[in-house]
């Protein structure tokens, strides 16, 4: 046994330890950071497969941004963990009884024997560049028009997300900052000519 | 030696505890949108041994794109997620049966 299948096997077991861990824990905060774990583990996987590229964004934007915006949602919700766990017990046998035909399934669909293949020389290598140049030029060159378009999908993805959640309050005082850059003189101090007053007659000289 | 079947099995174990996920926390909104995060990525771990064993650098562009939209999906399910418990005080699926399907 290699020290790469010994790894494989450290990695492969966290990650589906914290994949169970998600869908069994009660409380959702846990059940998130085991999500982590879970990615963290295939991150290091995927490095075993010479993928450094994915596997560093796995962790920066899925680890960094996306987990940290579940953990905030879950912490900012006040999530009533029983009333979310209701049929748990009831759905088990049903859920444990589909997945594990599921995987019978899928591990006879793939055929354990055939595909206990070696894996070739590192294409990227072959050509003596790395893994992120490799893609590099995939993604410039022959899929510029889907990398333009996944740069429109997530525009258009942020802008869903902060008109679903803006709201207008009624009756909360606010500044309205063009209103007070397109405030001039005229509208705030009226100036109005009238006759001079004739003072007090007795102090004329 | 790890092999091609070493990784397929590992993405179809996740893929499978994503689905068994999705039977037995049917109220909890947030844990089936983690289990739709856990389907994505076993799928990504296929696509990429395919993309490393066959030598083809599509498996991995693909991978990116998936990366991408998932990203996306998470924050729009998460905002509507908000909004939900915003105006229902509640992420109990059972209780979102407002268009009486």
């Amino acid at each position: 046994m290699t020290i790469q299948l010994l790894a494989f096997y450290f990695f492969a077991f966290f990650a589906v330890l914290g994949a169970l861990l998600v869908i069994t824990l009660r409380n959702p905060v846990h059940a998130v950071l085991s999500l982590v774990l879970t990615f963290f583990s295939v991150a290091c996987i995927w490095m075993l497969m010479q993928a450094e590229f994915l596997a560093l964004v796995l962790i920066v934007v899925y680890v960094g941004a996306v987990m940290v915006l579940f953990l905030f949602v879950v912490m900012m919700l006040d999530i009533k963990v029983a009333a979310a766990r209701e049929g748990f017990i009831r759905h088990l046998p049903v859920g444990i009884g589909v997945a594990l035909i599921m995987l019978a399934e899928m591990v006879t669909l793939i055929g354990l024997r055939a595909m206990q293949v070696a894996p070739p020389p590192n294409p990227a290598a072959m050509h003596g560049e790395s893994n992120v140049a490799w893609i590099g030029t995939a993604l410039y060159t022959q899929y510029l028009l889907p990398f333009e378009v996944a740069a429109m999908i997530l525009t258009v993805g942020i802008v869903a997300a902060v008109a679903l959640t803006l709201r207008h309050r009624v009756g909360v005082r606010h500044q309205n900052a063009s209103q007070q850059v397109a405030a001039v003189a005229r509208d705030r101090v009226r100036l109005v000519s009238m006759p001079a007053e004739r003072g007090d007659p007795g102090a004329q000289p | 030696m790890i092999t091609l079947a070493h990784y397929i099995v590992l993405g179809a174990v996740l893929f499978c505890i994503a689905v068994a996920g999705i039977f037995i926390n049917r109220k909890n909104v947030i844990v089936l949108l983690m289990a739709i995060e856990l389907m994505l990525l076993a799928v990504n771990i296929n696509f990429i041994a395919f993309s490393r064993f066959f030598g083809d650098v599509a498996g991995q562009v693909f991978v990116f794109f998936i990366l991408t939209v998932a990203a996306a999906e998470s924050a729009i399910g998460l905002a509507i997620l908000t909004l939900l418990f915003r105006n229902r005080r509640t992420i109990n699926v059972a209780e979102f049966d407002d268009l009486r399907g």
